[in-house]
């Protein structure tokens, strides 16, 4: 059920974004790694890991589902700060924070799902 | 008391019918399909893999329906690479009862991750079954990105709200429930207040004699709620059908067999038709469970259900596909 990242297949992104190939999230992946200003959540067994994530302003936290199960990632507030589409196994959602703050999430799918990103 | 079996689900609650007080918990690993007469209001399940030994008078009843859940179209992991195989395979189970099932439940996740394509198959495959009615009513699959639409444009003609309704076959009062809207951080799966009150509404007029089936994709009994498997509100819709001398819940999600008595009310979860998943509490998650591959049919099954004029309960049983 657990799948190996692709790491090798992030830097390969990096590489190529910083290269100028890059389009898109790509390149704002590879703009938050030179920064360097990145964090990774990953999703396993139906949990956020790490379920807090602490980071500076200006920081794009990347979600990865390493789950065979399709998540989500919904920040909680009415505003919907940020929302991701449904991720199939492997896929990633990015968001950037540009603003200090606590941000809870969770999975729309599957609500017990949550975590939370402070940002300071 | 609590009854764990192989690959039966087979309780006859007839004898003890609307008086019974007891609870009944019972689990069926092997069952994928719960073969369900209604009798006399009271609804009987057989695991659909005994069906050949039973009895064929006991299986005659006004009305008999199957149920179906879990079809996850497009899913394509190790725990089974070809859910559309499968599906099919239900099908022929379908097809070869002994008594042919006037219409068909299907208890949600019909796709994986709610594409077009997705739902495009399941309907293709479902032509083949016998029964040519079949009900709806979503899964948290099914309503992905786009908040229902989809599924309301498809399946959703004549339902009220986010998709709920109700129909009556020989006397027996069917409700279509969804409680997989709106899912709040941290909660469970949802009815919400319109559709509370839509329920409450239906039922009022309704003679408390009259046999009650409600299905929904989510349990509406706290099954574990530590993965999420229950209802917030689900007290509050079995509160307005206390009345009432026999209800029989049908629910999917959980990708396996599991009954509970509690009073007049039958709950009843029935097996999926792509892949299992793990006993409550068993595993680190509730994701997908990957057995040998031949012993995947024996996981996955369909609900068979009886209805008899004059018994208490509906008979509900469960067929694994092989």
């Amino acid at each position: 059920m657990r799948r190996s990242v692709s790491i090798g297949g992030l830097a390969l992104i990096v590489a190529l974004g910083a290269a100028g190939l890059g389009v898109g999230h790509k390149s704002s992946i590879a703009r938050a790694q030179d920064k360097p200003s990145s964090a990774e959540v990953k999703i396993d067994n139906f949990s956020f890991g790490p379920a807090s994530l602490t980071v500076a302003v200006g920081t794009t936290v990347i979600w990865t589902n390493r789950d065979d199960i399709p998540h989500t990632v919904v920040s909680t507030d009415d505003a919907k700060t940020f929302k991701s589409k449904v991720l199939d196994t492997d896929e990633k959602f990015s968001f950037a924070f540009t603003k200090a703050g606590t941000y809870p999430y969770f999975c729309s799918i599957h609500p017990k799902m949550t975590g939370k990103v402070i940002v300071q | 008391m609590i009854e764990k079996k192989n690959d039966e689900l087979l309780h006859d609650h007839n004898h003890d019918g609307i008086d019974r007080r007891g609870f009944l918990k019972c689990m069926a690993w092997a069952g994928t399909g719960v073969f369900c007469v209604v009798q006399g209001g009271v609804l009987k399940s057989y695991s659909l893999s005994r069906l050949s030994q039973m009895d064929k008078a006991g299986l005659k009843g006004e009305l008999s329906f199957v149920q179906i859940s879990d079809s996850h179209m497009g899913f394509n992991k190790p725990a089974n690479p070809d859910v559309a195989a499968t599906l099919k395979a239900a099908v022929d189970k379908i097809n070869a009862l002994p008594t042919a099932p006037e219409f068909m439940l299907h208890t949600g996740d019909i796709s994986h991750l709610s594409k077009p394509e997705e739902f495009d198959t399941v309907n293709q495959i479902l032509k083949a079954a016998k029964p040519q009615d079949v009900f709806y009513v979503p899964g948290e699959h099914d309503v992905l990105n786009d908040n229902g639409k989809q599924f309301l444009d498809r399946y959703g003609k004549g339902t009220k709200g986010s998709g709920w309704y109700s129909f009556d076959k020989k006397g027996v009062h069917f409700i279509g429930l969804v409680n997989v809207m709106n899912l709040k951080a941290g909660g469970l799966g949802t009815l919400g207040h319109d559709q509370l009150e839509w329920l409450e509404d239906d039922v009022k007029h309704l003679k408390s004699s009259t046999p009650i089936v409600v299905f929904a994709h989510i349990p509406l009994w706290s099954v574990y709620p530590e993965w999420g498997w229950g209802t917030e509100d689900s007290a509050q819709a079995l509160a307005y059908l206390k009345k009432f001398g026999s209800v029989t819940v049908l629910n999917g999600h959980i990708h396996q067999t599991l009954q509970k008595v509690e009073g007049k009310v039958t709950f009843h979860t029935a097996a999926s038709t792509a892949f299992p998943q793990p006993a409550p509490g068993k595993a680190d998650s509730p994701g997908p469970m990957k057995v040998p591959a031949e012993q995947l049919k024996s996981v996955l099954g369909i609900t068979d259900v009886k209805y008899v004029q004059g018994q208490q309960a509906l008979a509900v049983l469960d067929s694994p596909l092989a």
